[in-house]
């Protein structure tokens, strides 16, 4: 195939040409950005929480007085235990995809606040939420009875703690985590355990590679750890047991308020919390199609007109001995050039866009491979679009050369 | 002249219909796709007053200066002290603004055998519900009066109201308030907006509880009502207590403002210049003013409250309306171009350029009002249609921003009438003679 004799028939359609380039090279930025965003969000909506989503679920009553905390607890988890298909109900401060209560910097020395390794969850949790929660023990011990400690303000003073592998591999990389030590101002904990998984409250707040920057502190019942209640049913019990509890709220303690909001089943919240990602990610996919098809239409369009054009110069070439394939041939290579032609710019573009972006909007950087991938695309793309005027072209019968205008 | 020109567009328009259809379709879709897009990526983007959130100010005055702050960058505090604010207040240079200060007062219910409650609330002035736009179930505000004469008024939230009231019209009712009796005002609807954007310090821009009430600034402050949210000094408070932070230079209090155009907001600019100009004069900052002025989008932004790629969706969406006005271009010029042995008649018989150029502007406006018709038509149905396929909250939120969507059909049909020219351009400066002969 020769190149030259289309690239001299492209210079007398420089526009044209360079607008079609222009078109593909938009979409090539344009593609390779929202493919990425996408990827991004779909990565933070399969993090893994740890946790038994489809048997729990959580109940969060606020409104009393916080001396009446201990008495609140007492009476509400007795309630809550006596509705038929509960298996257990526990104390918790927070859970994977509800509201956050208790974030806060970490440091490897008592109040050294210039150094903070990172900002976790703490989560406080009363007996039995452990085994409530279905996490994952990978290394060390389960709380014992005595490693319960009164949280006076926000955290106990002086505490055993298991730490997700996430952050153990963020703050001790490389060591045994087993024994270290950390501190939250002058707060003391010591990690006695590590999970294999478990999601702080708001993940996608954070980096992918903190949403499971999460701290699990056994409290003793009471003080700041009230009113939310972590239900633990079968999966097919779930649903009904809740409403069942939160119908039971004010007969239980006629002096609390229900949060509606904050009372749901675990898969409840996680349907919620990521509702607008997964509308972004729709959004997104719906944009890069509709972009992709109105690219392909102007290639069928642009390339439609050309064969129109050149019908009698393509009945010339077919009548001094050329083939269907070489005039198939030669659309598809034009079409291949402009294209090519279109991705170089593309990609300079995809990542100018990226690296401005990066600038003002500390976006991470989009990995090398999306441009050789999304390259790919729109070369099938040109090809399938091109096909149809092409084929057209080629049964253009030789006779037309002999035909005048 | 026009009608003719108008009949032979049509014809030329009509002799290859599935390229002027899809030049319309191209128009109508880019438009309407990205305008849908735009108002839906808004709407998530964490915006909560998407509607209104470019009028919204947050000021910042240097009180701390340079040389205590060096972790700042040359940032002003994020927040206010208390003669700040209450200067600003005072002068009331925007149109609306409001100081504001997190509190957590106890409400003590009606009858005796409930127990008093703890609950979170703001402080601010009167004009914090008009500029913010809050809803109200039943009642309002309070005015400017009750501002300054520190009246004993609350605004509450439908939640406490449930719980008080059983939910009922409590306007003029009375709530005992750290064993003060404040007269209910207002009842808000359901608001609780995330990010909690007019206190953003304060909150981390999240919050799960909403606010349950709020009361007038002055009046919280006469009745010593402690500060709940954050506080930073950069230096020991002299005097102790409330008081004391009051009289210091500790930043406590969040400030927004409501700037309607440019022009507000150049004078109120101005206006902060020349304050911290003057308390540079008069000898309590030891420094050139250094203020900031930044609308609610930038504040969230700043303060790292929004997911950064909310805005590259932005960017995509703009970016989908681009890939088809370039479509367009290049389909109308591939046609364009192709008529020089046409011009080189009309010239020939005499048509002056200036004809040629009426001739195939309209052609080219046919398409670019045709397929802008399009898009409109589509984007409304688009917005429409938002409602029934997404959540309602976000629904609610979508809203059409009417200038962008003008601005939108103004670049698509002057673009597509300048891609009109060009070609218009090259043929008729041609001499008409050539274009016949090589036919």
């Amino acid at each position: 195939m020769q190149i030259k004799p289309i690239l001299a028939a492209l210079r007398r359609h420089r526009l044209a040409t360079l607008l079609i380039a222009m078109e593909i090279a938009l979409a090539c930025a344009v593609l390779c950005n929202a493919c990425f965003l996408v990827a991004r969000r779909w990565t933070m909506i399969q993090i893994n929480s740890g946790v038994d989503e489809s048997s729990l679920a959580v109940l969060t009553v606020n409104g009393f007085d916080p001396n009446q905390a201990a008495d609140v607890n007492a009476r509400m988890l007795t309630g809550l235990r006596s509705i038929p298909g509960v298996q257990s109900a526990t104390l918790i401060s927070e859970v994977p995809f509800g509201p956050q209560t208790g974030a806060a910097g970490v440091t490897h020395e008592p109040g050294d606040f210039k150094n903070l390794i990172g900002v976790v969850d703490f989560v406080l949790a009363g007996p039995g939420t452990f085994k409530a929660l279905g996490l994952k023990l990978v290394e060390g011990r389960l709380p014992q009875p005595d490693d319960y400690r009164p949280a006076t303000s926000f955290l106990p003073d002086d505490a055993q703690v298991l730490v997700t592998r996430q952050w153990a591999e963020h703050a001790w990389p490389g060591e045994n985590p087993l024994g270290k030590d950390f501190w939250c101002d002058k707060m003391h904990f010591r990690v006695m355990g590590v999970v294999d998984h478990y999601a702080r409250a708001q993940p996608s707040q954070y980096d992918l590679q903190q949403g499971e920057w999460t701290v699990f502190t056994p409290v003793v019942p009471g003080g700041s750890l009230a009113g939310t209640y972590l239900l633990r049913a079968r999966p097919q019990d779930v649903q009904r047991v809740l409403q069942a509890a939160r119908a039971a709220v004010p007969k239980i303690a006629p002096d609390v308020v229900l949060d509606q909001d904050n009372s749901k089943t675990l898969g409840d919240l996680r349907m919620n919390y990521f509702k607008t990602d997964r509308i972004m990610i729709g959004l997104l996919l719906g944009v890069v199609v509709l972009m992709l098809g109105v690219t392909a239409l102007g290639i069928v369009g642009l390339t439609s007109f050309w064969v129109a054009q050149r019908r009698k110069q393509i009945g010339i070439r077919r009548a001094i001995g050329a083939t269907r394939g070489d005039i198939l041939r030669y659309f598809q290579t034009e079409n291949f050039l402009i294209v090519t032609f279109g991705i170089a710019l593309g990609m300079l573009l995809a990542f100018v866009l990226n690296a401005v972006l990066m600038k003002f909007y500390e976006l991470p950087h989009l990995p090398l491979y999306y441009l050789p991938v999304g390259a790919l695309v729109l070369w099938g793309l040109g090809q399938l679009a091109v096909l149809g005027p092409a084929l057209r072209a080629a049964a253009v019968p030789p006779v037309v050369a002999t035909r005048s205008v | 002249m026009f009608a003719y020109y108008l009949d032979l567009a049509l014809r030329s328009l009509k002799r290859s219909p599935g390229l002027t259809a899809l030049m319309v379709l191209a128009i109508g879709f880019g438009v309407a796709a990205s305008m849908t897009s735009w108002s839906v990526f808004r709407a998530v983007s964490g915006d909560p007053i998407p509607w209104k959130s470019a009028q919204l100010f947050v000021p910042q005055i240097d009180n701390w200066g340079p040389s205590n702050n060096p972790l700042s960058q040359g940032e002003p505090p994020n927040a206010m002290d208390y003669a700040d604010a209450t200067a600003l207040m005072r002068d009331h240079r925007a149109k609306l603004q409001s100081a504001m200060y997190q509190i957590s007062p106890s409400v003590v219910p009606a009858e005796a055998t409930k127990h008093p409650i703890n609950v979170s609330g703001h402080a601010v002035y009167g004009e914090f519900f008009p500029m913010l736009d809050v809803p109200f179930q039943y009642g309002s505000g309070w005015g400017a009066s009750d501002d300054t004469n520190r009246a004993q008024v609350v605004v509450i939230s439908s939640k406490l109201n449930q719980k008080l009231f059983g939910g009922a019209n409590s306007v003029g009712k009375s709530v005992n308030i750290e064993s003060h009796d404040y007269r209910v005002v207002g009842v808000l609807k359901d608001w609780n907006p995330q990010p909690r954007f007019y206190d953003v310090v304060n909150s981390g821009g999240f919050n799960s509880q909403s606010d349950d009430v709020f009361l007038p600034f002055l009046t919280a402050i006469q009745a010593n009502m402690q500060n709940d949210g954050n506080t930073n000094c950069n230096a020991v408070p002299k005097e102790s207590g409330f008081v004391g932070l009051q009289h210091s230079e500790c930043v406590w209090i969040a400030y927004m403002a409501e700037l309607d155009d440019a022009s507000a907001v150049s004078t109120y600019r101005n206006y902060l210049q020349g304050y911290a100009r003057e308390q540079q004069q008069n000898g309590r900052f030891g420094w050139a003013p250094n203020n900031r002025l930044r609308n609610l989008p930038a504040w969230l932004d700043n303060q790292h409250v929004v997911p950064s790629d909310t805005k590259v969706s932005l960017l995509v969406a703009l970016g989908l309306l681009l890939v088809c006005l370039v479509n367009t271009i290049g389909l109308l010029l591939a046609k364009f171009l192709r008529r020089s042995a046409e011009i080189g008649v009309r010239r020939a018989l005499g048509a002056p350029r200036m004809a040629i150029y009426a001739q195939f502007l309209t052609e080219a406006g046919i398409v670019g009002v045709a397929g802008g018709v399009l898009g409109l038509l589509l984007t409304c149905a688009g917005v429409a249609s938002v409602g029934w396929v997404m959540p309602k909250d976000i629904a609610a939120l979508a809203r059409l921003d009417v200038s962008l969507l003008l601005l939108t059909l103004l670049v698509a049909v002057v673009a597509t009438m300048l891609a009109g020219l060009y070609p218009t351009y090259r043929a008729s400066r041609v001499q008409p003679a050539w274009q016949l002969k090589s036919n």
